[in-house]
């Protein structure tokens, strides 16, 4: 019976492929977390005139250049799904790790970020802003770092030809991960 | 319904994908050259009016949601929706520190420490100031 596809797979009552549907689920919840936290820190920031200060402190050159990063990278994913399209595993394969390159750069660059910010004495317990800044940018960071690791899973599978859906999947996934960081960066790096 | 089935009305070429690339770029950089000129008005318009203009070009161009199922809508509409909920429920909490017959002994706490945080740090920049001073001093004898 293991060789059976479960059931699960290929039923779906909306017409939507069910592993897709997993992924927008998760995404709607995604939206409350992150959304959430983005909440809290617009009346914090409206409630507090110093946060103000605090957000000229951070790196705005990293933080455009780490957003230039993850807008190439969704290209490279969506050219990833693109190409799984065309059943070009080949290109689906190279597309995928091209996007994992960007998430290392980001991490490096974020890595860079924190680094300097400590040794500024900006820690997370200096201030409620840097409490969030850390909440924040570090949560998204571990998404970036658990997208990554399932999209080098899903890329030697396809590789081999199989589950050419899971490229638009995790894409859907990472292009969320990108929309978050849109938002974070004019509120932590920009506005001033 | 078989997994491996695409839909395949929203096949773009890769030419297409990189001229929205292209477009996302070109709004980074004007989102980060308007707030330096200063104006509020600008800041506001070229950091959050083009974030939100970035995020609908990758939900509805990359994500595909312009051509996804009207079921995934409702669903991203019922997070947003939350957040709002969210947003509106605490806001009185957190933006007023005290009201009609109550008092937020928190909030007041936050304020004081805040209050000394921040003179701290201007004790420091003078500090830093003055000892920068001597040592120019120093240097031009």
């Amino acid at each position: 019976m293991s060789s059976q596809v479960p059931i699960a797979t290929g039923r779906s009552s909306t017409g939507i492929p069910t592993g897709k549907l997993a992924v927008w689920w998760v995404i709607a919840s995604e939206i409350v977390i992150f959304g959430g936290l983005i909440a809290c820190y617009l009346l914090y920031r409206f409630r507090f005139d110093h946060w103000s200060g605090f957000a000229g402190k951070t790196d705005t050159l990293a933080g455009a250049f780490n957003t230039l990063v993850l807008l190439t990278s969704s290209l490279f994913v969506v050219l990833a799904h693109q190409a799984a399209q065309r059943k070009d595993t080949k290109d689906a394969f190279k597309y995928l790790w091209l996007t994992i390159g960007g998430g290392f750069i980001f991490l490096i660059v974020k890595a860079y970020e924190y680094t300097s910010k400590i040794l500024h004495g900006y820690t997370f317990t200096t201030d409620n802003f840097w409490s969030f800044y850390y909440t924040a940018t570090g949560l998204h960071g571990f998404h970036v770092v658990a997208g990554m690791v399932i999209m080098a899973i899903i890329s030697f599978d396809v590789r081999k030809g199989n589950n050419l859906h899971r490229v638009e999947n995790i894409g859907i996934y990472w292009h969320f991960v990108d929309l978050v960081w849109i938002f974070l960066f004019p509120l932590l790096y920009i506005a001033k | 319904m078989s997994e491996d089935s695409h839909s395949s009305e929203h096949i773009h070429s890769v030419g297409s994908y990189v001229k929205i690339w292209a477009i996302l770029v070109v709004l980074l950089i004007i989102s980060v050259i308007g707030p330096e000129l200063g104006i509020q008005v600008i800041t506001l318009i070229t950091a959050f009016g083009i974030a939100i203009v970035k995020a609908l070009m990758v939900a509805a161009k990359f994500m595909h949601l312009n051509v996804e199922k009207r079921y995934i809508w409702y669903l991203l509409y019922t997070g947003i929706l939350f957040i709002f909920l969210f947003f509106t429920g605490i806001a009185p909490d957190i933006m007023k520190s005290e009201g009609t017959n109550w008092v937020k002994t928190d909030a007041a706490y936050i304020e004081k420490s805040q209050a000394i945080i921040q003179d701290h740090a201007l004790h420091e920049s003078e500090t830093h100031e003055k000892e920068g001073a001597t040592h120019e001093e120093h240097s031009s004898h």
